[in-house]
């Protein structure tokens, strides 16, 4: 074999936007001796040396690689000149995209065709940095770990790599593996299950042991394997489904510890099964006809219209993204799109969300743990991964928020949602039939993403970047598109769908996707017929490998050719691996061995189910007194403050990297106003052509409530995310919800014990909004251990998404304020809502004052804003949360460039929030701002008799926001363009 | 009714994603649309006789790997090369659209031969990677100034939203610039709000030379264009149509009611000689 290197370099070192880049970031670190930064893509070819000689390989640079305008290719490698060369590269194995591609183009370019799938020329690619300045080669290894490399997937060279052969997987002899189990002490159980990366407790251990003591046999290692990923926490949601003795202390005495005794006052429940008692039991008992398929696919569907249905899955990939933030969270939305693709008779994405929970970016370098990637590089890293991954996809990604907490800094959330429409008859999830064939489509199976399910089982260590590299996954967008492309022809063909059932190959790989396909059935698999990307695999690892892109089908014998034909069509791989056989049991063969044979009830009946402790007390906690918390001296000052906290800050750096407009459906865009740069309530997409039916689509989360109160930081969420789909224009009476929780090791009674209340509030909150779940996820180990045994967990987070039917998009409305003259008026109730709001943040405090949802007359305010808003007789509409009625104001203010005058006298109120700084800053919950005009000003106002509102003010062609106190004088009058700015700054990272 | 019936290709590969939307609206203009994968045509390209128009969508065209629309060009070079200038002598449309405009230029397609230059020189521009190195989703003010553009005439003040990470125009030499001018082949700038032609972020986006934001061929019918007209036809995906006192008129829409336009008058002539 011979290896020939191409560089490609900028023609002009001066149009070198990457290196400009890379520049930038450099300096943040502090690390003025850089003056340049020039960067090169590199590119092996290897061949055998009589399929490509030099000729052929300058044509390869010059005709493919390199653009002639702006390029300049180099055979071999350039000197770096005078500065520190640094070259990246993957490691083996690793997914490279770029390769595959230029792969099959030399193929096209030369005529060389591959040969069994293995290209003519194989390609690897790396990316070159020369840095310019007197540095010393540990400030460059510095920059290379820092910025330029992630070492769990990629390699650092200090010179040009030029290898004398690409590393080659060589494929291994067989063995069967067989796992003496059923000999082992409970601490070898204990050990092996640590060992192996099994993440399954001692009674989950001796549930295995005693059962092939049954089989008078040991387990082979596929076996072990395939029960493990099977009772993951991430497959079965042990914990949610789990038997819970929970007590609840009513209040909090400030001394000892009470989660082994039960004390006086203690209230103590059994809960049989957590999410069925509270969440599928809100859903059930509302019983909206709406709901179509709910918990049981991989995406809750409800209706859109007689003839479409709408499915949404809402989906966390936090280990993964903490370790390689890029991949992580690509694949994350790619496992969410997949999810989507395979609900029912199989969905057609139309929208993603991203919602991220990060340290703050400004945490000083000497700050962090070791081990954790910095929270500026995770957050860049991040919002990469989902912009080119969600954007190659063709997909909008149209709503989502970040919230910032110091105790995310060594585990980062990452949520991506997709949304999915799909013909009504199609909503229902398909079932395997006997007989029917298993089909493997899309991606080849490597050796990635290996125990990713096991290992986002359990809390990240400081080691976890090392020990759990492979379980890091990297994507390959275009794969998983041409796999949708031709999925959706197979859905949609005369004589469709082509399968009876479709899943995504996701978490545990193809043992978790055929364990569930076939559990009614039964499966006989053939693992030596799955495609690999590399030699070297053992039977074991093809059966577990997390690699992306791929689906599994269930197809009847006589649609297996039609097909495969559609997929060869497009280039896209499907392999029959076996058949669904009607046997009961799981059997895999491997190179005519017969490599496991479990039941199928013991696989997904036998998990024990053992009653878990959960406990609450109240926090001990101090209210602020008036005396620590002076009102401000100066509002505007204050409120500026409070726009330029990164959480309430603009989003839009992120946002414009993302297309939220492909598909050309999106009615609200996540940025509204004349000049684009308002934060919407949420997102509105029209996705069916010709009509006006649309799906608003929006989220609440209100983590720092958590630390208060678990059940009002659900409720407050739930409410948040009903809020901003009503403003703009979605029906609350139509409306589902879906949660995602994101808890410290529920293992701690209580870290459950708040799960048990948050689910409590799930219930009660959907049952009295009317709102019913239609799907949830839940990741239950969020914990970082640091070196020094400090045990970092994170608060207790919920997302709540909304999706929301609005009748007729041309009603919608946006937030940003219209017309000088309209009034200003505002709906809910203000109380003493301080503890937890952003205001007291400012000043250090928490308080103990939580927001409290009325459940006895929130639903009422949605209804009636909502009904407001139907019959047009609104303007513009935000909701108040985060920084309360003054945050609101000057949002709405800047976005529509215009200004107020607003009378807090006008505001109702509690006895208690008689304050200026409490009307303005408190962030008690159901409370909407509305714009209307003088046209409609009596209706409205007639339509609100009987809710708590008041009549603010007027909008102003001056962009001054004017507030005149409750009491006496004015408390500013300030221009709305110094609000924008204080609030467009902190997260514009655009230099 | 018209009696022609005006057929349009609308041609996808691995990774096109604004295929459906293109369909709709050459529909919406009164087209017959296919859509058909590259692999198909390759395998027949004798079905290029039963089209008028060929669109080629935005999307990341096998990934935009080593650079946006290059693969995709070398597809269309190596396989379609023949046919597609046939296509072009033969008076028919082509429009490339985001991606698809990046395929036309990397395949020397557009600018396409020039008077002023020597007949082998095609690779004369490029869309390189927008100046500040991101991918950019927004709307941007656009003016048509082409008089020999079949698919916009000259004079329409645009508004359009881009989305790309490499859009930037750029020409191998001054020349280039002069000879598109001087042939009237620049289509589309961005301009700011006072309609003169940008040079800054964002009315300019990507930091392309001249606002060039769409170019024909010096026979006005082969465009190429960064903005999505298709992503604006209809009103209320205009960013802030509910503050407008009207309806927004949706401006995407003239790029295929011109083209099917052009092709019904130009059908006519045909069948009569």
């Amino acid at each position: 074999m011979a290896v020939y290197r191409i560089e490609v370099h900028p023609l002009h070192s001066s149009d070198d936007p990457t290196g400009a880049a890379v520049l930038a970031e450099i300096r943040q670190l502090g690390m003025a001796e850089v003056h340049a930064v020039r960067t090169a893509r590199v590119f092996l070819l290897q061949a055998p040396p009589a399929a490509l000689g030099e000729e052929q390989v300058r044509r390869i640079a010059h005709e493919l690689l390199c653009d002639p305008v702006i390029e300049r290719p180099v055979l071999g490698h350039e000197a770096p000149g005078s500065g520190r060369l640094i070259e990246v590269h993957l490691k083996p194995g690793v997914m490279d995209p770029v390769a595959a591609s230029t792969e099959m183009a030399i193929g096209d370019l030369l005529d060389m065709s591959a040969t069994n799938g293995e290209p003519a020329v194989q390609v690897r690619t790396g990316r070159r940095y020369v840095l310019a300045g007197h540095l010393t080669a540990d400030a460059a290894a510095l920059i290379a770990r820092r910025l330029l490399a992630n070492e769990s997937i990629e390699q650092v060279y200090f010179e040009p790599l030029v290898p004398n052969e690409f590393p080659q997987g060589r494929s291994r002899e067989f063995r069967r593996v067989e796992v003496p189990i059923r000999t082992l002490s409970p601490e070898e159980l204990q050990s092996l299950s640590r060992r192996g990366h099994l993440f399954l407790d001692l009674t989950e251990m001796q549930t295995i042991q005693n059962y092939f003591r049954s089989l008078d046999r040991d387990p082979t290692d596929a076996e072990l394997e395939t029960l493990a990923q099977s009772w993951s926490e991430h497959c079965v949601h042990k914990t949610l489904k789990a038997r819970i003795e929970f007590t609840h202390h009513p209040a909090a005495d400030g001394a000892g510890d009470h989660h082994e005794h039960h004390a006086p006052g203690d209230t103590v429940q059994i809960i049989d099964n957590l999410v069925q008692s509270t969440i599928f039991r809100a859903t059930s008992e509302l019983a909206r006809p709406w709901t179509l398929s709910v918990f049981r696919d991989n995406a809750g569907v409800m209706a859109f219209d007689d003839q479409y249905a709408v499915c949404m899955k809402v989906e966390t990939h936090n280990r993964p993204s903490a370790i390689e933030p890029y991949g992580g969270a690509a694949t994350g939305i790619g496992g969410c799109i997949r999810d989507v693709l395979g609900t029912g008779g199989g969905a057609r994405p139309i929208a993603c969300t991203d919602i991220f929970c990060f340290a703050d970016p400004q945490t000083p370098g000497e700050q962090l743990p070791a081990g954790v990637i910095h929270p500026r590089r995770i957050a860049q890293r991040v919002v990469a991964g989902v912009r080119d991954y969600g954007n190659r996809m063709g997909i909008p990604t149209v709503n989502g928020a970040i919230y910032f907490d110091q105790r995310y800094i060594g585990n980062p959330l990452v949520f991506c949602g997709t949304l999915g429409i799909l013909p009504r008859h199609l909503a229902a999830k398909g079932a395997a039939q006997p007989g029917d064939h298993i089909i493997l489509i899309g991606g080849r199976t490597g050796r990635d993403g290996i125990h990713g399910a096991t290992f986002s089982s359990d809390v990240v260590t400081d080691k976890h970047g090392d020990e759990f590299s492979h379980a890091v996954q990297i994507g390959n967008a275009i794969t998983q598109k041409k796999m949708l492309d031709v999925l959706l022809q197979a859905r949609d063909c005369s004589g469709g769908p082509l399968y009876h059932a479709i899943t995504d190959c996701g978490a545990g790989g193809l043992s978790s996707a055929v364990g569930e396909m076939g559990e009614k059935t039964g499966a006989t698999v053939e693992l030596d017929r799955v495609p690999l990307k590399y030699q070297g695999l053992d039977y074991a690892e093809i059966w577990i490998s997390e690699a992306q892109e791929r689906m599994v089908l269930a197809v009847a014998p006589r649609n297996v050719a039609p097909l495969l034909e559609l997929a060869a069509a497009e280039d896209v791989e499907a392999t029959n691996i076996g058949v669904f056989d009607g046997s009961g049991r799981l059997t895999l063969h491997y190179q005519g061995h017969v490599v496991a044979v479990l039941d199928m009830n013991f696989i997904h009946g036998g998990l024990p189910r053992p009653t878990r402790k959960a406990v609450w007390q109240e926090p001990v906690l101090a209210e602020a007194r008036r005396a620590e918390i002076s009102s401000p001296r100066d509002y505007a000052a204050t409120l500026t403050s409070l726009l330029a906290t990164p959480t309430i800050a603009s989003k839009h750096w992120i946002i414009r990297q993302y297309d939220h407009e492909v598909q050309a459906a999106t009615v609200l865009k996540p940025l509204v106003g004349p000049d684009g740069d308002g934060p919407g309530d949420a997102a509105v997409l029209c996705p069916v052509p010709g009509s006006r039916r649309g799906l608003a689509l929006a989220i609440g989360c209100q983590p720092r409530f958590g630390d208060i109160d678990p059940y009002q930081m659900a409720l407050n969420g739930i409410d948040e995310a009903i809020r901003n789909v009503v403003c703009v224009g979605g029906d609350p009476a139509h409306t589902a919800l879906l949660d995602n929780f994101c808890w410290p090791k529920c293992s701690d009674p209580i870290h459950l014990g708040a799960l048990v209340l948050a689910c409590q509030a799930c219930y009660d909150g959907a049952k009295a909004f009317g709102t019913p779940f239609i799907s949830g996820k839940d990741s239950l180990s969020n914990e970082f251990i640091a070196e020094n045994g400090r045990r970092i967990c994170i608060p207790y987070t919920l997302l709540i998404s909304a999706l929301s039917v609005v009748p007729d998009v041309s009603r919608c409305v946006t937030m940003d304020a219209k017309q000088a003259g309209d009034h200003l008026l505002i709906v809910g109730n203000t109380a003493w809502d301080m503890g937890g709001s952003y205001y007291w943040a400012l000043e250090g405090h928490l308080g103990r004052c939580v927001p409290k949802v009325n459940l006895a007359t929130a639903p009422q305010v949605h209804r009636i804003v909502a009904g407001l808003i139907h019959q047009g007789l609104v303007r513009c509409a935000h909701d108040l949360s985060e920084g309360g009625l003054a945050v609101a104001l000057a949002e709405m203010l800047f976005a529509g460039r215009l200004g107020a005058r607003v009378d807090l006298a006008a505001v109702p109120r509690a006895q208690n929030a008689d304050a200026d700084d409490v009307l303005l800053f408190s962030e008690s919950p159901t409370r909407y701002l509305l714009e209307v005009s003088a046209e409609h000003f009596d209706t409205v106002v007639r339509s609100l008799r009987g809710l708590c509102f008041g009549v603010l003010g007027r909008i102003t062609e001056q962009p001054n926001l004017v507030i005149r106190s409750a009491h006496a004088g004015y408390l500013m009058d300030e221009p709305v363009e110094n609000f924008r700015r204080a609030w467009r700054g902190p997260l514009d990272w655009s230099v | 009714m018209e009696s022609s019936n005006v057929r349009v290709l609308v041609l996808r590969s691995a990774g096109t994603n604004c295929d459906r939307e293109l369909v709709l609206a050459f529909q919406k203009a009164g087209a017959e649309v296919v859509a058909l994968h590259i692999n198909r045509l390759m395998a027949n390209p004798g079905q290029l006789a039963d089209y008028q128009i060929l669109a080629i969508p935005g999307g990341f065209s096998y990934g935009d790997d080593i650079a946006s629309g290059k693969i995709l060009a070398n597809q269309l070079l190596r396989h379609l090369r023949d046919p597609l200038r046939r296509w072009v002598q033969d008076g028919k449309l082509i429009i490339g659209i985001c991606n698809g405009f990046q395929a036309l230029v990397k395949a020397g397609l557009l600018p396409g031969p020039m008077p002023q230059l020597s007949p082998d020189d095609l690779f004369t521009a490029t869309l390189a990677p927008n100046s500040h190195a991101r991918f950019e989703d927004r709307w941007v003010r656009l003016a048509s100034q082409s008089n020999i553009c079949k698919w916009i005439p000259a004079g329409r003040s645009l508004y359009l939203p881009i989305a790309h990470g490499e859009g930037r125009f750029l020409v191998r030499r001054p020349e280039v610039l002069a000879a598109l001018r001087s042939n009237d082949q620049i289509v589309l700038q961005y301009v700011t709000a006072d309609g003169m032609p940008a040079a800054e972020f964002p009315d300019n986006p990507n930091g392309s030379a001249a606002a060039i934001a769409g170019i024909c061929d010096i026979t006005g019918r082969v465009l190429g264009l960064m903005p999505h007209p298709e992503r604006f036809t209809d009103s209320l995906v205009h960013p802030f149509w509910s503050r407008c006192a009207r309806a927004p008129s949706p401006d995407g829409m003239e790029f295929f009611l011109h083209a099917v336009h052009f092709v019904r008058g130009g059908m006519a002539v045909t069948m009569k000689t």
